[in-house]
């Protein structure tokens, strides 16, 4: 079987808060058509560690490739243009606008043409064709009119996914997609997440261990910044430095 | 320039950017604790140097008493001001977004300014400093320096040891360190959160009135006094990084100097100079000097 | 989809309809008043475009105002009138010069600074026109000639003057308009509404900044080369940090997030200049009309957080009760 392609790797990242290590020479590789979720206690440096992957934090040592190049010195918008979406823990739409417009104006990240100041960007097709196509694979085509602020919790997650497609990446990182989330849309978000992963690679931050231990193909676990697993899941769980540190003695 | 006159600049730049250090400080802490930007903190100032003016004939006739008990009278009537006008005003504005505070704030500036118009009028005064500070120290074989202008240092130092105690040292700092950072788990503990930020705030006010009185001996009082000093505040709290009591000292005292020996050395560009200073430290460090937190 | 409501549509229309109409009933005060106006609403919609479509709290557009006035002075000849059609442009580029150095500057940093800086560094212009001779003196000086345009048009009588002054108003606002709702215009809605997902999408947020605050700067020195012209006197006080509240003050009157909003707040804040100034109200008490502005400063944030334009709203919302989802306002149409 060939190896599948590597769309992301960080290589022995590091970051220092001044005397505080927050990550500590951790690598990760993100496969396409692959789920790799990252867990690990409270302050273990998840959080820093998609940051500094995605661009909003740079590293003290250690690089990022995306897709074959290095990018450590890319800031995050160019990341952004080469294909790497990013979704957050606390919702990152636009509360204002209609859930359409939150998904075209994400699109239209990709095609920008900001000299064309007499065109309607409303007329613009790609940027609303991507946008009904990225509503549509969430399940908010029924909902495009409505307000996004006023949208239920669980609708604003899938919209925040919604706007990370919109400009169809190939790197998803997706930061506590489950977040807040019931039952039921937990299902619908884990549907969304297993149909996606054929074109793209994901790379999920997680406290949901249940959703995690079902849908991820490789599992990171971190302590205190530094990687002590990473594995596929049943060596994962089996293993006793992380039964130690984070199960809990399962 | 001579060693002489170098000195005397050199303790000219000293007394201006101290007294500019307490100025910013206060409107740093307003802001720092409970996050409104208050434009009319410059009035305060103004209103210190009018009050060292109007009061003095004042209290000599009532209480009589010279300059100090000026300076106590004008404090006390401060503190009161600071009391009422947060309750009566400020306390409306912890919520709301800065544009909303920049301009009710610009709104007081407009009416503080009137309200003196009124009073007081909108002539230019000169205020004598008290008979025992009005000597001069000799500097040198030819040179002597104002009494008076080490007494405005000293008095800023002395405050400034007196705010940095209080913070670190005592309850009331630790609480009001508290308050910024936590408003909602400082007022679970039982602290009374209105009453502290009523505390700070007056607080703030009387340092900017006292170091208006302060001043006015040397600065002289006139109308546009708070708006200019207001400015000068602002570019010392973006050289020295908002929050950071230190990069404000640093800041002050670097203003401080550059005005003073570009006064002297380059009188036409002296306004400008300030804030060429400015860009070319937001060139090189936008967050300012130091960065708070 | 992106329709304007006819009900705004039909409003700005007709405001523009009345200025047009408005010199055929006025007097010389009348129309000079107005010109002053459409002035102030061509700088009110150059911050509008700043603070209520970027977010961009600017504190020193004043300078921009002003150093366009400037401009018109420093260019034009001592011997004859000079053309329209070249000066206008200079002095627009002269204040968008300006506006790149402070924007480029400026732009690094966020929040309370921004203010700040933006405030420190029209300051800065201040200055250089007020203590260096660069300025002509803290008077102030006259222009030599007013522009022409060719045998068309002379700017030197009052009525050319409004003409081309509400051309430019008119010209300004459909610019906008169809500015913002471009994909650049969205851009900048997206950078005032949440600009970590704007960069997490992949804009790269500052040069949109810095391009909103060029074009703003260069339409507001488009309003003082008119305020130049008109007064045929410019003095430092054009740089002052009064004016660049009072513009401010002037969009949140009228309605932040509404190019309408200019419109209203221009007009409204001109006649509470008046009404405060005037003897016939206040008799003598007039001298102190700051104290009367600045209490309706205060009076009409604290009253009206959505200004004028609001107002309606507020009104239906006091009588009707908030109606919930249907009245949320969608924020997608500019104007």
């Amino acid at each position: 079987m060939s190896p599948a392609e590597v769309l992301l790797r960080g290589r022995d990242i590091s970051r220092r808060f001044g005397g505080l290590v927050a990550v500590n020479g951790v690598s990760i590789e993100l496969q396409r058509g692959m789920v790799h979720a990252v867990i690990g206690t409270n302050g273990a440096g998840k959080s820093t560690l998609v940051n500094i992957l995605s661009g909003e934090t740079a590293p003290s040592g250690g690089s990022v490739e995306l897709l074959g190049q290095d990018v450590t010195r890319w800031s995050q918008p160019r990341r952004a243009r080469a294909g790497l979406g990013r979704s957050y823990q606390l919702n990152t739409i636009y509360p204002s606008f209609s859930v359409f417009e939150n998904c075209r104006l994400a699109a239209q990240a990709a095609t920008q043409k900001p000299w064309q100041w007499w065109r309607d960007a409303q007329r613009c097709e790609a940027s609303t064709a991507a946008a009904r196509a990225a509503a549509q694979r969430t399940g908010l085509d029924r909902v495009l009119d409505r307000t996004a602020g006023l949208l239920s919790h669980g609708q604003k997650r899938q919209l925040e996914i919604a706007m990370c497609l919109a400009t169809a990446p190939q790197v998803l990182l997706l930061d506590e997609p489950l977040a807040g989330m019931g039952a039921e849309e937990t299902e619908r978000m884990l549907a969304l997440l297993a149909e996606l992963k054929a074109g793209h690679g994901i790379l999920l931050v997680e406290h949901d261990m249940d959703a995690v231990f079902r849908i991820a193909d490789r599992i990171t676990v971190m302590v205190n910044g530094s990687v002590i697993a990473c594995d596929a899941p049943e060596a994962v769980r089996a293993n006793p430095q992380v039964q130690d540190a984070y199960l809990g003695g399962h | 320039m001579d060693l002489a006159t170098f000195l005397i600049q050199c303790l000219n730049s000293l007394q201006y950017g101290l007294l500019l250090f307490l100025v910013a400080s206060g409107l740093t802490l307003i802001f720092g604790i409970m996050g409104v930007i208050n434009l009319a903190h410059g009035s305060f100032y103004m209103i210190g140097a009018y009050m060292a003016y109007a009061l003095a004939p004042l209290v000599a006739g009532s209480i009589g008493g010279g300059f100090f008990t000026t300076l106590v009278v004008g404090l006390v009537l401060a503190v009161l001001l600071g009391y009422v006008l947060e309750w009566a005003f400020f306390s409306f504005l912890y919520e709301r977004e800065h544009l909303q505070q920049v301009l009710m704030t610009y709104g007081l500036i407009l009416v503080f300014e009137e309200l003196r118009s009124l009073l007081v009028g909108d002539d230019v005064h000169g205020v004598k400093p008290p008979e025992i500070l009005a000597g001069s120290l000799p500097l040198g074989e030819l040179m002597t320096y104002p009494v008076y202008r080490l007494f405005i240092s000293g008095v800023c130092l002395a405050l400034a040891l007196g705010m940095y105690l209080v913070f670190t040292r005592t309850r009331l700092g630790m609480m009001i360190r508290a308050g910024a950072t936590n408003r909602e788990m400082v007022q679970s503990l039982g602290v009374d959160i209105k009453f502290l930020y009523r505390v700070v705030f007056a607080a703030g006010v009387a340092i900017a009135v006292l170091a208006g009185m302060v001043a006015a001996p040397v600065s002289s009082v006139y109308p546009g006094m708070g708006n200019t000093v207001l400015i000068i505040c602002f570019v010392v709290v973006v050289i020295g990084g908002i929050g950071s009591i230190r990069g404000a000292l640093l800041a002050a005292l670097l203003i401080g100097f550059v005005d003073t020996f570009g006064k002297v050395l380059l009188p036409q560009a002296a306004g400008v100079l300030v804030y060429v200073l400015m860009a070319l430290i937001l060139l090189w460090k936008p967050d300012g000097l130091f960065r708070a937190g | 989809m992106s329709g304007v409501p006819a009900s705004r549509a039909l409003f700005v229309l007709g405001a523009f309809a009345l200025l047009t109409l408005f010199p055929l009933g006025a007097g010389s005060f009348g129309i000079d008043l107005i010109t002053k106006v459409m002035i102030y609403a061509v700088f009110a919609l150059s911050l509008e475009l700043l603070v209520g479509s970027t977010g961009l709290v600017c504190f020193g557009q004043a300078a921009f105002f002003g150093l366009g006035a400037y401009a018109t002075y420093w260019l034009t000849p001592a011997d004859a009138a000079p053309s329209l059609a070249w000066l206008l442009p200079s002095c627009m580029a002269l204040a968008a010069a300006y506006a790149l150095f402070v924007g480029a500057l400026s732009l690094r940093t966020k929040g309370v600074y921004f203010i700040m800086v933006t405030l420190a560094f029209a300051q800065m212009a201040y200055y250089v026109v007020h203590d260096t001779p660069l300025g002509g003196g803290t008077d102030g000086v006259y222009l030599n000639h007013k522009p022409v345009l060719g045998a068309l048009l002379d700017l030197d009588k009052p009525l050319a003057l409004y003409g081309f002054t509400l051309a430019c108003l008119v010209g300004v606002f459909v610019f906008l308009a169809l500015l913002l709702r471009s994909r650049f215009g969205r851009a900048l809605a997206g950078i005032r509404v949440n600009e970590r997902r704007m960069r997490a999408t992949g804009f790269s947020t500052y040069p949109y900044k810095l391009a909103a605050f060029v074009i703003s700067g260069a339409i507001a020195g488009l309003a003082g080369f008119l305020f130049a012209v008109k007064d045929g006197f410019v003095n430092p006080e054009l740089l002052s940090w009064h004016l660049s509240g009072a513009v401010l003050i002037m969009i949140i009157l009228g309605g932040l997030g509404h190019l309408r909003g200019a419109l209203i707040g221009a007009f409204a804040f001109a006649m509470l200049q008046e009404f405060f100034k005037s003897e016939a109200v206040f008799g003598s008490f007039a001298r102190h009309w700051l104290l009367g502005l600045g209490l309706a400063i205060i009076a009409s944030v604290a009253l009206l957080p959505r200004g004028l334009v609001g107002v309606p709203a507020q009104v239906r919302e006091r009588l009707w009760g908030a109606r919930g989802d249907a009245a949320a306002e969608v924020d997608d149409e500019p104007g």
